[in-house]
């Protein structure tokens, strides 16, 4: 009982003060579980950190419930899930039961048009980062602009081509190009 | 009925939005912009809001759009169908599988199709919300009023990121940017 209380008491905690999303997330992680309280081998760590970037959903919730698994089980992977979405709830329900108001006052919504400008640039700046990061083979750049052009286009004629289908798309691509891939090492091992 | 909606949609948005905090927004936007629960501004709004706040970006966003279409109930039920994806495919993974990034073919289809995919959605996206909000120029149709003041704040929020970043080594915090801009919006707007 007492180790389900220390779960959920920390993972509350840094449910609470993360900031910026999942990446912030990654690095207080590491520091309560694996420096400080050593619950979790680094290796397992990086592991965990691997998993919870290349599947989907918020990469906050992936490593909570990760952890939490790892440490008690499956109800310890409820715990941790539950107390990292805790304080984003109560906060945020709290904001949208008075956030309409805050808005209608003048000065305020002459902030908030200079807000929406800077949340284009942090959107692009991301991007921007990623791309930076991401290896320039010819096949991911191709996906890249392919998926760039379609998604503009799609936009401005308003054909509706959901999101969905990119994600799905590209990565059948990616097997098809690895299956591929496989077929000519057998043919060269075949020789 | 609503609340069915909302758990439905957001579940989707859990199951399939990958790359964490942005890049899970282009398909936010897709799905609540289509359901009529936010304009483009609203959203940009709530991106701000989700980033001066902590939590992850998907559950904030599920626990606002829900309590503004349905109250309490609504909030919870998004946010539980954001969050169900994840719980339970992570909890497949830790229990069963292990690494799944050891299997090639896995790799192949995340690491290979999806990551240059993920890249390339929050670029476009923030192409589009950049001709929308500061060009209104949402489809072909559309005229092009370009926002002269939200172009000026767009030019000095960039130039405050990429200098300081040059300067300082390291990039000025999201919230940091955010208050900047809300400054001139007031500023600017009030003129």
């Amino acid at each position: 009982m007492r180790k389900y209380l220390n779960l959920f008491l920390t993972m509350f905690k840094i449910g609470l003060f993360t900031f910026g999303g999942g990446y912030a997330m990654i690095a207080l992680l590491e520091n309560e579980f694996v420096s400080k309280k050593e619950w979790i081998e680094k290796d397992e760590f990086l592991d965990m950190v691997a998993i919870a970037e290349s599947t989907p959903g918020p990469i906050a919730i992936n490593a909570a419930t990760y952890i939490g698994y790892k440490m008690l089980g499956f109800l310890g992977s409820l715990t941790a899930t539950v107390a990292v979405c805790i304080p984003s709830f109560v906060i945020i329900y709290a904001i949208s039961l008075f956030f309409d108001a805050f808005l209608s006052i003048t000065l305020v919504s002459y902030a908030f048009r200079g807000i929406q400008v800077c949340v284009i640039w942090l959107i692009l700046s991301a991007g921007l980062k990623m791309l930076k990061q991401m290896k320039k083979t010819a096949f991911n750049i191709l996906i890249l602009s392919a998926v760039i052009l379609c998604m503009v286009a799609f936009s401005v004629l308003s054909v509706s081509f959901s999101t969905i289908f990119y994600i799905l798309l590209s990565g059948s691509i990616g097997l098809f190009i690895y299956a591929l891939g496989l077929l000519r090492e057998k043919k060269w091992a075949g020789k | 009925m609503i609340y069915l909606e909302l758990f439905l949609t957001f579940l989707q948005i859990g199951a399939v939005s990958f790359g964490g905090g942005y890049g899970m927004i282009s398909l936010i936007r897709e799905k609540v912009l289509i359901h009529g629960w936010l304009t483009e501004e609203e959203l940009l709004n709530m991106i701000a809001v989700s980033e001066s706040t902590p939590g992850p970006i998907a559950v904030n966003m599920a626990t606002f759009v829900g309590s503004a279409q349905g109250g309490i109930l609504g909030s919870f039920l998004a946010t539980l169908g954001v969050v169900l994806p994840s719980f339970i495919i992570i909890l497949i993974i830790a229990a069963l599988i292990g690494n799944i990034l050891k299997y090639n073919g896995v790799q192949a289809f995340l690491l290979g199709g999806i990551r240059p995919c993920v890249v390339g959605l929050i670029l476009a996206t923030a192409i589009t919300m950049f001709m929308s909000t500061l060009f209104s120029f949402k489809s072909i149709d559309s005229a092009v009023i370009p926002d002269g003041k939200g172009l000026i704040i767009f030019a000095i929020i960039a130039a405050t990121a990429v200098i300081s970043k040059r300067i300082g080594k390291k990039p000025l915090s999201p919230i940091l940017l955010i208050l900047i801009s809300a400054g001139l919006g007031m500023i600017l707007y009030s003129l």
